[in-house]
């Protein structure tokens, strides 16, 4: 059993490589032998962005979940509390951040998480790092980013999302606004003895890996589609630079415009992604286009309504302010001095 | 046998309560399947990733969601026990 699955999980990966290798050929054989379209034309552009595309990100998606998945596994939400207990302001917010995109993390999880690390004296500020990081942060933007910009750009956004995260907790503890946390917060007492976890084999992990594949890539595959598909209707069909006059870095309003258009929405990296990579295409400005994507997968109204139940709308606003002025500052750091990525 | 599924109702939650009476079920276990929503209460046993799982007492799946066979597993070690 054991030796049957590294053979098929060699396999895969074998295989994996090829098809990565051969798909810009294997596209191109359908779109202009198979489906025998004209070239040039916007609607074989549309299609040919779309049959390259989607295979392209699905498998990065898979390998990169999948090792991801394996990774994750040596982390918990129980292990990044303890290692979070009793660290000094400025360092918790850092390591709380960094963790953040490493644990295991679901927003339904949020308030279990935020409660039970304000029980263990986990600062509020470092809390909030945390929570900022680990939607933002994610796998699957780092595998979208990766697949549709390139390593730079993907890079960047870690970066800055990682400033964002712990900057935007140091302040919030700064503030003192520990009396906006909802007074039952800090009554709640747990046991102490808790969960005991078990001790992983090697194999436990791997499993653990496929596990996450399987449900991460059968929760986001539809946004991915749908995301790539207007991506590939934009590319074929609206012409170069129309949006470089509305978005583009010599406006000063884009980046506001973008985060106030991106907050309400709300989507996961898989589909807003593809639409970002379209809109750089057309003319908006990287950091205008980071802003746009940090504001739609980083600040979400579900996720607040969520927290509306531990946090008064006082430290929600604030929450929200410096996270949104944080991602301000980068769409314009961007925007003005780094612009020629 | 005791058993108690913690969510605040996200989708994970509402699975795998349906999972663990569908393990009971087959394994014909003399226990009684309870759903626990209050977040007080569901912070009293010390977790912080829902859904949680409880046997008599004893949180023993967090953050996770099991198939069935793993379910079944999981159910008869606790009633050896």
């Amino acid at each position: 059993m054991k030796t049957k699955r590294i053979i098929t999980l060699i396999l895969s990966l074998i295989s994996w490589v090829i098809i990565y290798h051969y798909l810009k050929p294997i596209s191109d054989f359908i779109v202009d032998d198979v489906f025998k379209m004209k070239a040039e034309t916007h609607l074989t552009e549309s299609v040919r962005f779309f049959i390259f595309e989607v295979p392209k990100v699905l498998l990065l998606l898979v390998l990169i979940i999948f090792l991801v998945g394996i990774v994750r596994s040596y982390f918990s939400a129980e292990k990044t509390r303890k290692a979070l207990e009793g660290k000094p302001l400025f360092v918790g917010n850092i390591m709380a951040s960094l963790l953040g995109i490493v644990t295991p993390f679901c927003s339904c999880s949020a308030i279990p998480l935020f409660l039970g690390f304000v029980e263990a004296g986990i600062p509020v500020g470092v809390t909030f790092s945390f929570l900022i990081a680990a939607p933002m942060i994610n796998e699957v933007a780092l595998v979208m980013l990766v697949g549709l910009f390139g390593w730079k750009v993907a890079l960047i956004y870690v970066a800055t999302g990682l400033i964002v995260a712990i900057s935007a907790g140091y302040i919030l503890e700064k503030l003192k606004l520990q009396k906006y946390v909802a007074d039952w917060v800090f009554t709640v007492k747990s046991q102490q003895n808790g969960l005991e976890l078990p001790q992983l084999t090697f194999n436990d992990r791997i499993i653990a890996g496929l596990t996450s594949v399987k449900e991460i890539v059968g929760k986001i595959w539809i946004y991915v589609l749908a995301g790539i598909a207007i991506g590939a209707g934009a590319h074929g069909y609206v012409p170069d630079d129309f949006l470089a006059r509305v978005l583009g870095a010599d406006n000063w309003y884009s980046v506001l415009l973008a985060i106030v258009v991106g907050v309400p929405l709300y989507s996961n990296a898989a589909g807003i992604i593809p639409i970002v990579s379209v809109l750089i295409e057309k003319g908006v400005s990287l950091g205008t286009a980071l802003a746009f994507m940090m504001s739609v997968i980083g600040l979400s109204l579900p996720e607040i309504i969520i927290l509306k139940k531990v946090l008064k709308w006082q430290l929600i606003a604030v929450f929200v302010g410096v996270v949104a002025t944080g991602i301000i500052i980068v769409g314009y750091v961007f925007n003005y001095w780094v612009f020629a990525v | 046998m005791e058993i108690k599924v913690l969510g605040t109702g996200c989708k994970k939650c509402k699975t795998l309560e349906a999972v663990t009476k569908q393990a009971v079920e087959e394994l014909q276990l003399d226990a009684v399947v309870e759903k626990v929503e209050d977040i007080q209460q569901i912070m009293s046993y010390g977790i912080m990733q829902t859904p949680g799982l409880v046997v008599d007492g004893k949180v023993v799946l967090s953050g996770q969601l099991p198939d069935i066979t793993l379910m079944k597993g999981i159910l008869t070690q606790q009633q050896s026990k």
